[in-house]
């Protein structure tokens, strides 16, 4: 009795949260370009959406910034994680307050606030002004990752690659960073999939020319979308899908040896 | 080794601290706003909230907020529960579907319900094709109450989960051996000992929805604006800065003070729980 209640519960929330989805995916391939009425299958506006200047420029737009925002706050983020790992116990305890007001601040007042300081100091809204912005809300999160792995890290085994004739930079690459890596990684994916997801940031700095693909929707979505973005959402959800099962596979198997 | 973070520091000062003094500055003043020398203090934009319409914007955002927060949480405690107790074998499955969805453009999602929603929309047709009356929510408070619920899910379900499935099955035990039946031993045990992860859960959802302006922008049709809205208008089209950042400060106070309350619930919580938990 009990399980067919949590079963039907799941699937009523499943199906909430699968059924805009599944509509999104299957009027892609509508070729009414009603949003309720089905006209028949067609491939067109996935040839629309290839064909599409606007979504191709936002596109790479898009992982231009993401890469390039990705690489700045991983390495930023690992150098400061390790000076504020070495830091005394209160200037540490102030530098990671600061780093994480863009982590608790509502998306919007780091935005307007960002926005406001761009505009008084005469650095143009666009695409540089949003790779700032990216760098400011990615770094803390890659903070936040590292500094429990250099916690975690023996910190004689530094000292003695030093002792044993290592130069600091020789200790950090070989003894520090390895042993961090996996907190490196992790922020990096974080900082990746939240530049590529941002929204709300994105649109307060990027003025008038520079447009990703969070900001193209929004603005489509306001005035009335073109079915190629249901394509487009398709494939980015399609991928996003195959990526995570791929991704799941290999920490199952290793979640399996663990138990 | 220290040395390497004082880049960030200076870069922090710069674009963390700055950006907000800069709004702070601005809340407090009036002129023109690319010309500081016109600024002169003033309370004014803070005395606009009086005004019935931005007294009635805040009480909107405040509800809707504090309605998806509950319906989050009604809805989401269970399939936290559902998850942390399902089989082994099946739990990471069940926890990647429920999280899938989220790897979705947070736009496509909402933009996905304004068809379902709207008036000749799918839900629509399929209520009218089996006789019950059309559903016209959207553009309105309730669909906009509805992506709430819908995009925010998942950061209630997640920390409930978290804590729900690091608790000690012996202590299940325990309560039964010593007598109590399975509703005692979830109100007695278990609901106590996830009371942080319910408190995190809490804050994950109530800040992005009391500070969203996308949500009530499509699914609300500008109808009934939020507090979001208000601070989106005024930096993006009406250009009266001092006013959008006072709204900004009042946004911070609001979630500030809610982050307070939720701290003092959880610091109120028997010690024996939190620390098990």
């Amino acid at each position: 009795m009990m399980k067919v209640v949590k079963r039907t519960y799941m699937g009523l929330i499943f199906l909430f949260l699968y059924a805009p989805i599944a509509v999104l995916i299957a009027f892609s391939f509508n070729s009414s370009k009603s949003r309720s009425q089905w006209g028949g299958f067609t491939f067109d506006w996935y040839l629309d959406m290839i064909g599409d200047r606007q979504i191709r420029e936002a596109l790479t737009f898009t992982i231009v910034i993401a890469l390039l925002s990705t690489l700045i706050s991983t390495l930023a983020g690992t150098v400061s994680a390790i000076g504020i790992h070495y830091m005394g116990r209160g200037v540490r305890t102030a530098v990671l307050n600061v780093n994480n007001l863009p982590v608790l601040n509502p998306d919007i007042i780091t935005g307007v606030a960002l926005m406001t300081l761009f505009i008084s100091s005469g650095l143009p809204l666009g695409a540089v002004a949003m790779l700032i912005a990216h760098v400011v809300f990615s770094t803390p999160y890659v903070i936040l990752s590292v500094l429990p792995k250099l916690r975690q890290m023996n910190r004689y085994t530094a000292e003695a690659a030093m002792d044993l004739g290592a130069t600091p930079a020789m200790a950090l690459r070989k003894v520090i960073l390895p042993e961090i890596s996996p907190g490196i990684i992790s922020g990096a994916l974080m900082a990746f999939t939240m530049s590529i997801d941002d929204f709300v940031i994105s649109f307060f700095t990027a003025g008038t020319d520079a447009t990703n693909l969070s900001i193209l929707i929004y603005s489509m979505a306001k005035r009335g979308v073109k079915p190629s973005i249901n394509a487009l959402s398709t494939v980015m959800f399609v991928t996003v899908v195959i990526l995570l099962f791929i991704i799941n596979r290999k920490s199952e198997k290793g979640e399996e040896l663990m138990l | 080794m220290r040395m390497l973070a004082w880049p960030y520091v200076a870069w922090m000062g710069l674009f963390v601290i700055i950006p907000l003094v800069l709004v702070l500055l601005y809340s407090f003043t009036s002129g023109d706003i690319h010309d500081m020398t016109t600024w002169r203090f003033t309370l004014d934009n803070f005395a606009r909230f009086n005004e019935p319409i931005y007294i009635k914007v805040m009480a909107d955002s405040f509800l809707l907020a504090v309605a998806s927060t509950l319906i989050c949480l009604v809805l989401g405690y269970p399939v936290a529960m559902i998850i942390a107790r399902a089989d082994l074998r099946y739990r990471n499955l069940l926890l990647m579907f429920f999280l899938v969805p989220i790897w979705m453009n947070f736009l496509l999602r909402t933009y996905a319900w304004m068809s379902l929603l709207s008036p000749n929309g799918l839900i629509n047709r399929l209520l009218l094709s089996v006789g019950l009356p059309k559903l016209e929510i959207m553009p309105g408070q309730g669909a906009v109450l509805l992506g709430m619920v819908y995009n925010f899910l998942p950061f209630m379900v997640l920390p409930i989960y978290s804590v729900l499935s690091k608790i000690d099955r012996h202590l299940l035990e325990a309560a039964s051996d010593l007598g109590a039946n399975r509703f005692l031993t979830f109100w007695k045990v278990i609901f106590p000992l996830s009371i942080p992860g319910v408190i995190s859960g809490i804050t994950m959802v109530f800040m992005p929805a009391v500070s969203t302006f996308v949500i009530s922008a499509l699914l609300g049709g500008g109808k009934t604006p939020l507090i979001g809205d208000l601070i989106e208008q005024q930096f993006m089209s009406d250009r009266n800065w001092h006013f959008g950042s006072s709204l900004s400060i009042i946004l911070m106070a609001v979630i500030l003070l809610s982050m307070a309350v939720m701290s003092r619930i959880d610091a109120n919580q028997p010690v024996e729980g939190r620390r098990a938990a």
